[in-house]
């Protein structure tokens, strides 16, 4: 079970959050003006690295708030938990 | 080279102390410097394609299976095998047919016991909602010519003694039955294929991870691979590789519509045959049937985040044992040996992807997710003709990659939540 630090409410263990996905993937700014194969990159075509995964959780049980995370996928170790507001955060060195 | 097996071959080997057995399939170290056709991953599905490859598309040339591990350790070798067919949409029931077709006569095809046991697949209806949903399958499965009775909860106690009925934190308000759907042996599916494979000629090497995929700088069709054992030149690439994919994919140039989890399973203590049938409840993510060996098998949900870890989170697999100590309270004092996890590739539709690829030369078997072993043989044939020919097989048609373009998902999460 996973230890998620919530940007503002702290620690709190894994089935109080939903993971929601890859994170920093916008939305067309302009729908219309989008081909069909640019609508399957938005909604479906994902980058699923094994390592540093940048990706949405959601504090459900909690606050109820959606904030990010950079997680490592090979070993479920997470660099840092950040507001959608803050700066994204380094890549760890090793 | 392989020894047909039979009494005979059996009772020469009893009477010489089995000393005489020889490997069942060839497992070259190194790869060739050129194939024809190469199959990534050397699970059940790789396997499969490069078993029908060589015997019903002799023409392609020469076939080799490239294995990061060893064969059958991947999924493969780590599910809980429910076979069943009764999905909701024609397209996918006919996938899934396709593979319980070819199970049945399975052993015979391959000389090897896969041990395919039809005993009958048990689906719980815990709600109302499930039970129309569950009615509703049973007549679009019959439309579609695939057996599935609706069973009133006597029936389906009778069906499964141990199964609780009255239980009052998961009643059960009735079943979906399959009786054609059950199990089968997982190893033996993986080296009935290779051994089978084999003797046709197909070159299995093991410990060759492949890291990297090399195309052509100006038409971008693939011209070979690199690999752990060196330079692989070929034409053709099948890449079969489960919770991997997406990262070979990625050598090719290509994002793909895939996600990654660990699901996990888990067996008890080896009891005697207490268990008749393959009982599956969506609604509280708890699979069981019970192994030849007497242990129960018991399948847990996936984890709620991607990840490779092949681990898991404890709080999921204790959520499928506290469903099963309610619907099975006979099994509640019953000890657990030992629990696993398997990386699965879940598309977002929930239904496989089975197709050629943006890359000229570059096929794709993936996506089978939370349950494709049913599909083993079925997934290999339609794969196989698809690289064989460069075209998709009528059956593989729908499952191209290219719906989620089009939009013409095959959407069976949203149409039942089934996991395997
Ligand atoms: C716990 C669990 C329970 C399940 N229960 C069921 C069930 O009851 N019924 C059902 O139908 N399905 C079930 N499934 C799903 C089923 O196991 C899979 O859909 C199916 O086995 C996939 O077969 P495969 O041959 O495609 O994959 P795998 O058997 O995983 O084979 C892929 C192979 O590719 C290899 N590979 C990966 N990367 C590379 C590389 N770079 N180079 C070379 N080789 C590579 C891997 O080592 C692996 O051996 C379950 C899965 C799990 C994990
Ligand atoms: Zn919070």
């Amino acid at each position: 079970m996973l230890l998620i630090r919530c940007p503002w409410c702290g620690e709190r263990p894994e089935p109080e959050f939903r993971h929601a996905g890859e994170a920093h993937i916008a939305r067309p700014a302009d729908p219309a003006a989008q081909s069909d194969a640019d609508w399957a990159a938005y909604l479906y075509l994902r980058g699923n690295p094994r390592g540093w995964h940048r990706e949405r959780w959601r504090h459900v049980h909690g606050c109820g708030r959606f904030f990010n995370a950079l997680r490592h996928t090979g070993t479920d170790r997470f660099a840092a938990t950040y507001r959608p507001d803050e700066p994204r955060p380094d890549i760890p060195a090793a | 080279m392989t020894t047909r097996f039979g009494l005979l071959s059996l009772a020469r080997e009893a009477l010489r102390g089995h000393r005489g057995w020889a490997p069942q399939w060839r497992s070259p170290e190194r790869p060739q410097p050129a194939y024809d056709v190469v199959i990534v991953g050397g699970g059940g599905h790789g396997l499969a394609t490069a078993y029908y490859l060589a015997k019903e598309h002799r023409h392609v040339g020469r076939i080799a299976v490239l294995e990061k591990g060893w064969i059958g350790g991947g999924n493969t070798g780590r599910n809980t095998t429910i076979i069943r067919s009764n999905y909701l949409f024609p397209e996918s029931a006919a996938l899934y047919d396709h593979a319980v077709r070819l199970w049945d006569g399975l052993s015979r095809e391959l000389d090897y016991n896969v041990m395919f046991s039809p005993r009958g697949v048990m689906m719980l209806a815990h709600s109302v909602h499930d039970e129309q949903v569950f009615r509703r399958h049973v007549h679009a499965n019959r439309l579609d010519g695939v057996d599935n009775e609706w069973l009133t909860p006597a029936q389906a106690k009778a069906f499964c003694p141990p199964l609780d009925i009255a239980c009052a934190r998961y009643p059960v308000l009735g079943a979906a039955l399959q009786r054609r759907g059950g199990v089968a042996r997982h190893d033996a599916v993986a080296w009935g294929y290779a051994r089978a494979a084999s003797a046709l000629g197909v070159d299995i090497i093991q410990e060759c991870e492949v890291t990297g995929i090399a195309r052509d700088p100006r038409g971008g069709a693939v011209t070979g691979l690199e690999t752990t054992k060196g330079t692989v030149r070929c034409p053709r690439i099948g890449v079969v590789a489960a919770g991997s994919t997406s990262l070979l994919m990625a050598m090719a140039g290509l994002r793909m519509p895939l996600e990654s989890f660990p699901l996990q399973a888990l067996v008890s203590e080896p009891v005697k045959p207490v268990f008749p049938c393959v009982v599956m409840s969506n609604t509280v993510h708890a699979y069981i049937s019970q192994s030849d060996k007497g242990e129960l098998v018991i399948g847990a949900g996936t984890d709620g985040y991607n990840s490779y870890s092949q681990a898991g989170g404890v709080q999921v697999l204790s959520h499928a044992l506290e469903a099963v100590c309610e619907l099975f309270p006979t099994f509640r004092r019953m000890r657990m040996l030992r629990s696993w996890g398997g990386i699965v590739d879940t598309t977002p539709d929930r239904s496989p992807i089975i197709g050629t690829t943006p890359v000229p030369g570059l096929f794709v078997n993936c996506g089978w997710g939370t349950g494709g072993f049913k599909a083993t043989p079925g997934s290999g044939h339609v794969f196989a003709a698809t690289i064989a020919t460069g075209a998709p097989h009528p059956i593989a048609a729908p499952f191209a990659l290219e719906r989620f373009t089009t939009g013409r998902l095959i959407d069976e999460a949203a149409a039942a939540a089934v996991a395997h």
